[in-house]
């Protein structure tokens, strides 16, 4: 459940370490959790402070540095897989809530016990700092399953995965539009973003969305709704096909699928 | 100009593409200028159960008292404007009666919400929130957060742990540092803002903001800032879009004129006649 470094050298692993601890240092000297006895090595290298899912590398002013995927790093955000290297030994950071085994857990909204009656909300601006320690402090008093008051929302529902990581939805085959009348005549416009604007503000607009399953054409404004093909559309959105001729405010435009 | 003249307020709210049931709720009154969301969470349905009371209890009481009263009152110990003080003591009175039921009914333990809410008046915004559903606004082509989440990755941010670039790929989302019906006691955060003609107010749970990237809602606002109810479907399309995995509730408040409460007895007299 926990995640951990697995600590290698030369492709041969030596160890592995589970960050059970809210701060787990990495250096030369044995009174740190993670020790490699090497010259290379600093008396105290780097620590790795982890709060519930996340865990953040930290350098403690080596000598020799660290890297995390072959960038030499002061501090960095741990991501699964990550490799960071000191000197000749590797450490990789593998966290399993990647894998999506409990991916409900966090998809939940979950109360973070925090002392509520002290938090006046001006005093709580001024003290950031403050208020931030404490809820670490709370966080990792107990393990994580404890520390977070679980109200449980509702019934099983299928596993997703969490949306820190999901891959994003399929974006259909790139597009654009080409003006085919008035003084942009031969202009092409790449559909590049999720929503591109057509005509003009209080004349008539459209707006082209762009969704997993295609292009749609949407009214917005004006009395003139745009035509498809010389079809007038209504106040629905209506799904472009390859080729489809728009025309809005006097202007045509093509629309294409780009190979 | 009349506040339920001066704004138009359009809402919609969806269970997503993942979930069985509607946890949020929302509720709007245009004549005291009142917008209210709220996303709850509790096993069974004790998620709309704490929504349900935190919305009703706040628009209703608030819209009650608005009736003989004007927001702009001021509390003579404190000092405080009524517009104020009504969302604060309502929240909290919310707060009480979703702490109460969970504490008498077993199904009911550990419910709580989040709210966020916007009341209009005087050419002003009193906005009181809990827990991490936002209020956004579009000035210009400008989008800003106008709330600050009560949650663990917002306090990560604001004590410089993480980047707000990083924190998307943060695992510890929907952490709730504060709630309503959670604790015997809540505190809201409240702020007044000044509102400008043409501003849109965005109140949404975290089913938008989670599934939704900033840059997509502000495109979406500011070309769709005409017909607010094409605003309001294109921006659960996005989130459904997007995997859907929370409920998504989302209103928009357009400020279409001035909204100043009359001042001198003249006006008043007018005002009073226009009744």
């Amino acid at each position: 459940m926990a995640a951990k470094l697995i600590l290698s050298m030369d492709g041969a692993v030596l160890k592995e370490y589970p960050l059970n601890k809210e701060r787990m240092t990495i250096g030369r000297k044995a009174h740190n959790d993670i020790v490699i006895d090497n010259l290379a090595v600093s008396g105290e290298h780097a620590a790795v402070v982890t709060i519930l899912h996340d865990s953040f590398l930290e350098d403690l002013d080596s000598t020799n540095g660290l890297e995390v995927n072959g960038t030499p790093t002061k501090k960095h955000f741990l991501q699964n897989n990550d490799l960071i290297e000191i000197g000749k030994y590797k450490l990789k950071y593998v966290s399993s809530q990647t894998a999506q085994t409990n991916t409900d857990d966090f998809e939940k909204t979950m109360i973070l016990r925090a002392p509520v009656r002290q938090a006046a909300p001006m005093a709580e601006k001024s003290d950031v700092a403050a208020s931030f320690m404490k809820t670490q402090v709370n966080a990792n008093a107990t393990p994580p399953s404890g520390a977070v008051e679980r109200t449980g929302k509702f019934d099983a529902h299928p596993p997703v995965a969490p949306a820190a990581t999901a891959a994003p939805a399929p974006t259909p085959q790139a597009a654009a539009v080409q003006i085919l009348t008035g003084p942009n005549t031969g202009k092409e416009l790449a559909l590049v973003k999720n929503l591109t604007t057509l005509g003009k503000p209080g004349v008539q607009v459209a707006v082209l969305t762009r969704r997993p399953h295609g292009f749609f054409i949407t009214h917005v404004e004006g009395a003139n709704h745009p035509m498809v093909n010389g079809i007038t559309l209504g106040d629905q959105p209506h799904q472009l096909n390859d080729h489809d001729v728009i025309e809005l405010a006097g202007v045509k435009m093509e629309f294409y699928f780009k190979g | 100009m009349k506040v339920a003249d001066a704004i138009e307020i359009v809402s919609q709210t969806h269970p997503g593409m993942v979930r069985s049931h509607n946890e949020d709720s929302v509720a709007l009154d245009a004549a005291c200028g009142l917008v209210v969301l709220a996303d709850g969470m509790g096993g069974y349905n004790a998620g709309e159960v704490a929504s349900g009371i935190a919305v009703s209890v706040v628009a209703t009481e608030i819209c009650q008292r608005l009736q003989d009263a004007s927001p702009t009152d001021r509390d003579e110990a404190s000092g405080e404007e009524l517009g104020a003080q009504l969302l604060r003591d309502n929240i909290r009175k919310a707060n009480a009666s979703i702490f109460q039921a969970a504490q008498s009914q077993p199904q009911y333990a550990g419910m709580g919400t989040t709210i966020v809410s916007g009341l209009f008046y005087d050419n002003r915004v009193v906005v009181g929130h809990v827990g991490d559903s936002r209020m956004y606004r579009l000035r210009g082509e400008t989008l800003e957060t106008v709330t600050r989440d009560h949650s663990l990755l917002q306090e990560q941010i604001d004590g410089g742990m993480i980047s707000v670039e990083d924190a998307r790929l943060s695992k510890n989302k929907n952490l709730v540092t504060r709630a309503v019906g959670i604790d015997a006691e809540v505190e809201p955060e409240i702020h007044v803002h000044d509102v400008q003609v043409g501003d849109i107010y965005l109140l949404c749970s975290d089913g938008l903001n989670d599934m939704v990237e900033d840059e997509d809602i502000q495109a979406t606002l500011y070309a769709m800032q005409s017909n607010l109810p094409l605003a309001t479907e294109q921006l659960i399309q996005m989130a459904n879009d997007n995997g859907g995995r929370d409920n998504v509730s989302v209103i928009l408040v357009k400020v279409k004129g001035e909204f100043a409460v009359p001042r001198g007895w003249l006006a008043k007299l007018y005002d009073w006649f226009r009744k």
